[in-house]
């Protein structure tokens, strides 16, 4: 009996709100008005005690997912966390995508929506409270059935028992007494020692859709009556349609029609290659705008000049410009990225359907609430008659926090009156993304007489996300230098600032965003600093991490682990690299094998030890990690988004390659065992394998990487 | 004219542009959605299929070219995922997000069923091809060599190969469900 919200009509969703189901729901806490998804389920009689739980009459338990699921494997931890309270039997729990509502924002970034890897952190409390409040509804049921006292019955395993008097009753036939009891508010949670579920390593409940075909992905929305459409758009960054001629798009048999939308010029057919052959036959020509000269020269200037001027300052400690000039080694250099593309497997695509008064996307999104938004004003609907169908995402990376493929969809169903998929090419993918920006670090450090680090001075030039969303106070944005403003180590005086630097390239949310490219810079330098102290790469940071526990214990796990100055076999060299970011700590170290004649690089292994919290599901924390550390390892190799004239220069996996099985290198993932809450972990084991990785390098051949992606002539 | 060929064990016969991509005629034509873009260029292997048995890239492959030939898609691997790679990929847990698995399930059936008992190289040669963005590449290299282990017991078990009677299957609805832990 498969039921599926995203079939559900926004209407009868809010009508079915409003007349709250007659009591065989509760609402809890402010949640109430979701507590609905009881009503849709006919013939059941269900209890949804809330936005996440609802226990159906069959036993089945289901699990409402407000966040994306695009690899990271939440759809299992939330189900974890929600079952563990609920004490329900696993293997009768499902789950559904919620629908886009103001009960499932974030509080993070205050819209619905998955990113910062907050996912976990931000669902912990509320799912362990939904959990418990409907088993301690059931229990209340049960008590009231048997007209005996609560505390003497216990729940366990969708099941509630009472001792004394031997007798049994299933959840489902629970339900929907439960549902007419007073909501608590004071349901107590579980001492975690009494954990079942949550911290054992559990098999995602989406493996078995994704080894068939049959998990939906936006990509494989079909509805019926549904058209299929491909947008030219403008190669140079902000310009626009100057004129077109549809004539020969328009001859393609199949097409139906060519419209001109806000992104640039949709072709529209019955089938997704015939719009793609009637996009190649499409004459258009463009106002290519202010960006025409733009080249990835040219920024790497602007970020030089603006980084000579001091800017913002985000961090100061001590006075570093006074301790500067009594140092007694004094250490330079520039550290410098290019702009990077998602390349998520899926590449971006909408389904829309606009009608008169509502309007239904189905959409790979990591955003709900901002794909609702962006609707309905392209639609020129209200928000709440936009419905948003989120599906399976073909991963995320930050690409689907943007919406610019619900616009497509949504403009151009409008137009045709019709169901409409638009659908991206990979080219479409590489050359019209917000990009992890371009970025450009100075530093300077002083050291005392010893070889220690005194002074830590860094300026980082680049242009801000932020600016995207409203202006900036003082020009300063501080994603621009996540993790360099808040440099762990233990130095007593500290100076960061930023120059903000835009180029013109759209940028945006990428895997761990600024702290990509700054642990990169940060642990590089770190490691400059060290050499220039000559200090042991590990044993430096160890000192300057002394008054912090539990980074330092990271950074102790994975050099004993990686067995930090053993010996290697010949020719083959260790790295090392520690960051915090995103609540979580992580120190990764690299072995590398180095043929400097034949400038043939290979890693060969990885070892890395985290700390993120308590570790909800183990299997897909050591997955996290070794997700990162290859698209980390991508980046660090061979990532590069370059501009000349104003356009993306790659545009699809020859041009910008991304690493392969055979590259791979062993993982060893080390989780440090924690009672604190859990923390994200999708990303902040991304920033530091690229410096590991550099600073290995370094130690085969004395030369420092300060530029991305890694050069032949840097391994020289 | 319509082009005819043999899909997951069926009949099938197209009425539609003979220069169109094998894998636009099984996802938009045929709502077989398995298969999935990823570059159009044969770069990712997102879109692998089975024609006559070898792993080839849908995205590139005209319609016409595989009149008269045998296709199997990630739908017809077996009709209850019961094909030893597919046992396998479950018991290692290795899709992330998952876009890509369908084309290395395909690639790593194609494998097993010329080699066996690959070796590490072996895999890595087969499977280069098929790109993952969520980096989920030492679980499939487990999860190969997990399905060679389930394969050989099968054989021995005395059931008939598996890995070369690919059966025909509709797409399954099945919920989301637990009970696989």
């Amino acid at each position: 009996m498969k039921r599926s919200l995203s079939r559900m009509d926004r209407r009868n969703f809010l009508k079915t709100s409003a007349a709250g189901a007659a009591g065989l729901w509760i609402g809890f806490q402010l949640r109430a008005p979701l507590a609905s998804f009881a009503a849709e389920d006919a013939g059941a009689t269900p209890l949804a005690l809330n936005a996440w739980v609802h226990v159906g009459a069959d036993d089945w338990v289901t699990i409402y997912i407000d966040k994306s699921e695009m690899g990271q494997s939440i759809l299992t931890g939330l189900t974890m966390i929600a079952a563990e309270e609920l004490d329900c039997d696993w293997k009768k729990v499902r789950t559904e995508f919620a629908p886009a509502d103001k009960a499932y924002v974030n509080p993070w970034f205050g819209v619905q929506g998955t990113g910062a890897s907050s996912a976990t952190r931000t669902s912990w409390d509320p799912l362990r409270k939904a959990g418990a409040s409907a088993r301690m509804m059931l229990i209340g049921a049960a008590a009231q059935k048997w007209g005996v006292d609560k505390s003497g019955c216990r729940a366990e395993n969708s099941v509630v028992t009472h001792a004394a008097s031997g007798r049994r009753a299933s959840y489902g036939s629970l339900a929907q007494a439960a549902a007419k009891l007073p909501i608590p508010t004071d349901a107590p949670l579980k001492d975690p020692k009494l954990y079942r579920i949550v911290g054992k390593s559990t098999k995602r409940l989406d493996t078995p859709l994704k080894v068939n075909g049959s998990a939906q992905y936006g990509i494989d929305v079909r509805q019926p009556g549904m058209l299929y459409a491909v947008v030219s758009r403008c190669p140079v960054f902000g310009g626009k349609v100057a004129s077109f001629d549809a004539a020969k798009a328009q001859a393609v048999p199949g097409v139906k029609r060519v419209v001109q939308i806000s992104s640039g010029i949709a072709v529209v057919a019955d089938n997704t290659w015939t719009a793609m052959e009637g996009r190649r036959a499409l004459e258009v020509k463009w106002d290519e705008g202010p960006n025409a000269g733009a080249t990835s020269a040219g920024i790497s200037k602007l970020f030089a000049e603006r980084a000579a001027q001091p800017g913002y300052v985000a961090r100061k400690e001590g006075d570093a410009e006074a301790a500067l000039g009594k140092a007694a080694t004094k250490v330079e250099a520039v550290y410098e990225v290019p702009f990077l593309a998602h390349a998520t497997m899926e590449p971006q695509n909408c389904t829309a359907h606009v009608r008169a008064d509502r309007c239904d996307v189905w959409a790979p999104t990591q955003a709900q609430t901002g794909a609702q938004s962006t609707a309905a004003e392209a639609a020129g609907l209200r928000p709440e008659v936009v419905s948003i169908h989120t599906t399976f995402l073909g991963g995320g990376f930050g690409r689907r926090f943007e919406t610019d493929f619900v616009r497509d969809a949504v403009e151009v169903s409008k137009a045709m009156g019709a169901p409409v998929k638009v659908t991206w090419s990979r080219e479409d993918d590489i050359q019209h993304d917000y990009y992890r920006t371009a970025s450009y670090a100075r530093f300077t450090a002083g050291l005392d007489a010893d070889g220690w680090p005194v002074v830590w001075m860094n300026r980082i030039a680049c242009p801000s996300i932020m600016a995207r969303f409203g202006p900036l106070q003082n020009n300063f944005d501080p994603r621009s230098v996540e993790i360099c403003d808040t440099v762990p180590y233990d130095i007593p005086n500290i100076l960061v600032d930023y120059q903000l630097a835009d180029a013109g390239i759209p940028i945006g949310f990428w895997r761990s965003v600024g702290a990509s490219q700054n642990g990169f810079f940060l642990e590089s330098f770190a490691d400059e600093v060290a050499t220039a102290g000559k200090k042991d790469p590990y044993e430096l940071r160890r000192r300057l991490l002394a008054k912090s526990p539990r980074h330092r214990a990271v950074l102790d796990t994975a050099a004993q682990k990686a067995g930090w100055g053993s010996p290697l076999p010949a020719g083959h060299f260790r790295g090392i690299a520690t960051v915090t970011s995103y609540f979580g700590y992580v120190a990764q170290v690299v072995e590398i094998s180095l043929d400097r004649d034949k400038r043939d690089l290979k890693v060969h292994r990885v070892v890395c030890a985290l700390d993120c919290g308590r570790a909800v599901n183990p299997s897909s924390l050591e997955a996290q990690a070794q997700s990162s550390i290859v698209y980390g390892l991508s980046a660090a190799l061979r990532g590069a988004i370059t501009i000349d004239r104003g356009r993306v220069q790659q545009s699809n996996f020859n041009n910008y390659p991304v690493m392969r099985i055979h590259e791979m290198p062993a993982v060893e993932v080390h989780i440090m065992p924690s009672e604190l809450p859990p923390t994200g972990a999708g990303e902040f084991t991304v920033p530091p394998i690229a410096p590991a990785l550099c600073n290995a390098i370094f130690a085969a051949t004395g030369r420092r990487v300060r530029r991305l992606p890694i050069q032949p002539e840097d391994l020289a | 004219m319509a082009i005819q060929f043999t899909l997951n064990e069926k009949p099938q016969s197209v009425d539609v542009n003979p220069n169109m991509p094998l894998l636009w005629v099984l996802r938009d034509t045929l709502g077989m959605t398995g298969t999935k873009f990823g570059c159009g260029m044969a770069l990712c292997g997102a879109c692998t299929v089975h024609i006559n048995g070898a792993a080839t890239r849908s995205c590139v492959t005209p319609v016409s070219s595989v009149a008269g030939k045998r296709v199997t898609t990630i739908e017809g691997l077996s009709p209850d995922r019961s094909h030893p790679v597919q046992q396998a990929w479950m018991e290692i847990d290795v899709p992330q997000c998952g876009y890509c698995q369908s084309g290395q399930i395909m690639s790593a059936a194609a494998l097993l069923a010329k080699t066996p008992s690959p070796s590490d190289a072996q895999i890595d040669d087969a499977l280069s091809g098929n790109i993952c963005r969520c980096g989920t590449y030492l679980r499939i290299r487990q999860a190969i060599h997990r399905a060679a282990e389930l394969h050989t017991a099968r054989a021995k078990a005395g059931e008939a190969s598996a890995l070369s009677q690919a059966r025909s299957s509709p797409v399954a609805k099945t919920a989301v469900a637990g009970g696989a832990r």
